[in-house]
């Protein structure tokens, strides 16, 4: 399946560095997701698009985890000449991986 | 125990203003902020007051003041705003302007400089930028902007000074909503477990309707109701510093963990490590709890001491960026526009137009189909929509890489229709330290007669 089907997601952005949160729906789903969405995982995802490092923090509680990706935005939201200069879709296809 | 009621007036520069004056007038609210100053932003209205002293505010300043000034008099709910931009002296002025026009007798606005730095910037050219480490000077020649991002402290004082209206250039955007809590209940600027507390109340409202079902829809799997008329939010925090968040009866959107849980991760990086000039705060360990339908409580933040340093955001000129867009429709069109995207790149190339970042990219659904059906997927590949931007370091580059897109009309493939094309200068952002003991702030109050 999707990861869509069991998580939702919003992408945030500083400079040149996204951020992308992966909320679970349902609590009983995180493991899941913790364990197939590591860190490494997102960074070959995305593939040549982050030239930086992923980092993932862990909000147990919330259902939560957040990525955050360095160079990912070439350049950032003042300088990219990519239509989405915020990646802000980038959540969207995060969700687009199969677990 | 004592309970403040804080609503979010609005999410970034240009955001609605309607549902901003429905909380004024049934949200029984005693402060409302308004967070409308981005990234880059106070770049592009430092160049407003360059070209004119008495500009360099939010454009929207004076069409919002005249709705908000009156409400905010009327039921007495105190504003606070980053509206004054690169220019909140300007600001005050035209408030105080519309307060008197308005006959609000008696009504103190007040103003917060000393974000602005431009003056000086000249001193830190050695300084490492915190992007790349390329040390500050190798802008300097562009540089147009110089801003820190101060605290709640300034906006404090003017409370203090018994302030109706506060308006502030560059301040970290929670600083809009932890400076009235921090009046309110007293909390020492020591106390960074109460600060992170308050700085996540600020960024739950900073970015007004994301916290309420805005930015969080996807038809058939998370549903919001009725966001065109979407509730923004207000928060009622008591003394411990934690805090309900709802909206409206009768708007649109939706409070729940998941929209609260989205927001609160929005543009952080390390949760238990959010640096703002009052605190590190720590929202690591929050939690929300759905107490009834649209109304979640949260608690769980904390904070812990605050860096030395301010972040200092630099704008400086960085080029311009072109684009040039041209529709191709029917069968074979995504050939075509293959065809032109590689025309652009060929004569690019032979003209020797100097250009970095150069992308042409495909769009397009049901833009130009002359027949009356809605998108379905088999619509997909029935038009498409050529798009090639570029970054030049000179305008007339620029020209060049647009008009090479228009002239698809009459040398490309078949069929192109709409192009369009567009230039602008690409005002960009680098950021360094400064030690906060650099950087002196003040406010100016004046009350209408």
């Amino acid at each position: 399946m999707k990861l869509w089907e069991i998580a939702h997601s919003r992408t945030g952005d500083k400079g040149n560095i996204a951020n992308i949160s992966l909320i679970v729906y349902e609590a009983s789903d995180f493991d899941l997701v913790k364990e197939k969405v590591t860190a490494q995982v997102v960074k070959k995802w995305f593939g040549n698009r982050i030239k930086g490092k992923v980092e993932r923090y862990e909000l147990e509680q919330l259902g939560a985890l957040n990525f955050v990706l360095h160079q990912a935005l070439d350049g950032g939201v003042t300088c990219s000449t990519n239509i989405d200069k915020h990646g802000k879709t980038l959540g969207s296809y995060l969700l687009e991986m199969e677990i | 125990m004592k309970t403040i009621r804080i609503g979010s007036g609005a999410g970034y520069g240009g955001d609605r203003l309607d549902p901003a004056l429905a909380l004024m007038k049934h949200g029984e609210l005693d402060y409302i902020g308004f967070e409308c100053l981005a990234e880059r932003t106070i770049a592009l209205a430092q160049k407003r007051k360059l070209a004119d002293p008495q500009k360099g505010y939010n454009n929207l300043l004076e069409s919002r003041m005249e709705k908000v000034l009156p409400l905010a008099y009327k039921k007495d709910i105190k504003v606070i705003t980053n509206m004054g931009a690169a220019n909140s002296e300007a600001a005050l002025k035209l408030v105080e302007r519309i307060a008197i026009q308005n006959g609000l007798k008696g009504m103190k606005i007040a103003s917060v400089v000393g974000d602005d730095i431009s003056d000086r910037v000249n001193n830190y050219y050695d300084l490492p930028t915190i992007e790349t480490k390329a040390l500050l000077r190798s802008f300097s020649d562009q540089i147009i902007s110089a801003n820190a991002y101060l605290g709640y402290q300034p906006i404090l004082e003017a409370l203090e000074a018994d302030a109706d209206i506060v308006i502030t250039g560059r301040v970290v955007d929670p600083a809009l909503y932890l400076a009235p809590l921090v009046y309110e209940f007293g909390w020492s600027s020591k106390n960074y477990g109460k600060l992170g507390k308050g700085t996540l109340v600020g960024h739950l409202l900073e970015c007004a309707g994301q916290l309420t079902g805005g930015y969080f829809a996807d038809p058939g799997k998370k549903e919001v109701p009725e966001l065109w008329n979407l509730g923004f939010p207000y928060i009622d925090v008591d003394e411990t510093g934690d805090g309900i968040i709802s909206k409206l009866e009768g708007t649109g959107g939706e409070i729940n963990p998941a929209t609260c849980t989205e927001q609160m991760l929005y543009e952080i990086h390390n949760p238990a490590g959010y640096i703002t000039p009052d605190c590190v705060a720590n929202f690591s360990d929050v939690i929300f709890d759905q107490i009834e339908k649209d109304r979640v409580a949260f608690k769980g933040a904390t904070g812990s001491q605050a860096t030395d340093s301010y972040k200092v955001s630099v704008g400086y000129r960085n080029g311009f960026i072109a684009v040039g867009e041209i529709s191709y429709g029917g069968p074979n069109c995504v050939a075509r526009a293959r065809l032109a995207s590689q025309i652009v790149k060929k004569r690019i190339e032979y003209l020797g137009i100097d250009v970095d970042d150069l992308r042409c990219t495909l769009i397009g659904i049901n833009s130009i189909s002359p027949f009356e059906k809605e998108y379905s997927e088999n619509a997909l590949n029935k038009e498409v929509r050529l798009h090639v931007a570029g970054r030049t370091r000179r305008k007339q580059e620029a020209q060049k890489i647009v008009n090479e897109v228009q002239s698809l009309y009459t040398n490309g493939p078949a069929g192109g229709g709409g192009a369009t094309k567009s230039i602008d200068e690409m005002i960009s952002v680098v950021s360094f330290l400064v030690p906060k003991t650099d950087i002196q702030t003040k406010f100016t109050i004046t009350e209408v007669n």
